[in-house]
């Protein structure tokens, strides 16, 4: 690894996370609008911190700001964990106290299982985590 | 390459994937549920389904209901209108999805008014006193059960009829049925098979034309 500092190298980072949080919006929307999965309530606080990210990250990029990742990074941490505890009541690692959300919808319901594992809120764990990953390197490298 | 290049390229390719992808899913999902309308019919209908109009009628419509439900309540003069319109043209089957706390009670009540002869009363009558039995999407049979006396039912019966364990299981399989043909929310319309795709009065209203 080279230790140089190349601005370059870092804006094909953020741009990269700019792609994956508009893939998470765009797919999210997917998953509500075209197949018709009402979201729950903790799907909502993850949204509703994850579509701002697909506008930060773009305004980052042009010009390439680097302030971007301390605006950034509260969206990415609160969603992670939203998404980490979502994860808990998936897995009855915690049992769900609340009553049931928004329209029925409890947040331990499951749509879907990719591969048998990979359920909605998995994969809101995996972009947030990839996301942060994805700014500590940038950190660092700046 | 260009920085802005590569961004403006980037979000065009994502969102041409977006629509295609919808497109594609909506249109496999239309054939689906049209080929299960041809071979599964009893996904629609089944035996003990409350439905009016003759069975050889062009246009089949299902509409999966809550009666605790606003927007059910709201369709329902509409509906009622298309079939009176259309008389001999359109069949109609109603379908439970007693998505509401409680709502599966109210079912039951209407099923043993159903045994009575009561249905469309029953249901009519829920549906205007609704704001006083279901507000705040919580429905409250015993509210309701105050109406009912001024229908003519034998409420003894009535109460007997509801704890048929054979309503359960109707509303079971009707919860089933809805799941596998994706009605998630109410009320939920399909035409011959086909879904609602976008919700609407003129929609609805078109869709049902188009069989025609």
């Amino acid at each position: 690894m080279t230790k140089e500092n190349n601005p370059n190298q870092t804006w094909i980072l953020l741009f990269f996370a700019w792609v994956v949080a508009t893939i998470a919006t765009l797919g999210s929307l997917f998953l509500s609008d075209v197949m018709m999965f009402p979201p729950c309530t903790l799907c909502w606080y993850q949204r509703i911190f994850m579509y701002p990210l697909a506008i930060i990250f773009l305004v980052g990029l042009i010009p390439y700001d680097r302030t971007v990742l301390r605006y950034a990074m509260p969206f990415v941490g609160f969603g992670w964990m939203f998404a980490v505890y979502h994860n808990l009541l998936q897995y009855n690692i915690i049992p769900e106290t609340a009553s049931p959300c928004s329209q029925g919808v409890p947040c331990s319901a499951k749509y879907m299982e990719l591969f048998g594992f990979i359920t909605i809120p998995m994969l809101s764990f995996i972009t947030f985590s990839l996301l942060a990953v994805l700014l500590y390197i940038i950190k660092k490298r700046g | 390459m260009n920085q802005k290049k590569i961004i403006i390229y980037t979000t065009l390719g994502l969102l041409a994937l977006f629509i295609i992808a919808g497109y594609v899913y909506k249109n496999q999902q239309t054939q689906a549920l049209t080929h299960m309308a041809e071979n599964k019919s009893e996904l629609f209908e089944r035996p003990y389904s409350w439905s009016i109009g003759p069975k050889d009628a062009k246009v089949h419509l299902v509409e999966f209901m809550d009666p605790a439900c606003e927007t059910c309540a709201l369709f329902h003069p509409f509906v009622k209108d298309i079939m009176i319109k259309n008389e001999g043209k359109i069949r109609l089957t109603l379908r439970y999805a007693p998505f509401h706390d409680g709502a599966d009670e109210v079912v039951k009540i209407l099923e043993a008014a159903r045994m009575q002869g009561k249905f469309i009363e029953a249901l009519e009558m829920m549906f205007a006193t609704q704001h006083y039995w279901a507000s705040h999407h919580h429905a409250k049979p015993e509210l309701l059960m105050e109406f009912l006396p001024k229908l003519g039912l034998d409420m003894e019966k009535l109460a007997k009829d509801m704890k048929d364990p054979m309503l359960d299981k109707m509303i079971a399989q009707d919860l089933a049925d809805a799941k596998t043909l994706g009605a998630s929310k109410t009320p939920g319309f399909f035409v011959n098979g086909k879904p609602l795709q976008t919700f609407g009065y003129d929609q609805l209203k078109e869709l049902i034309y188009s069989e025609f």
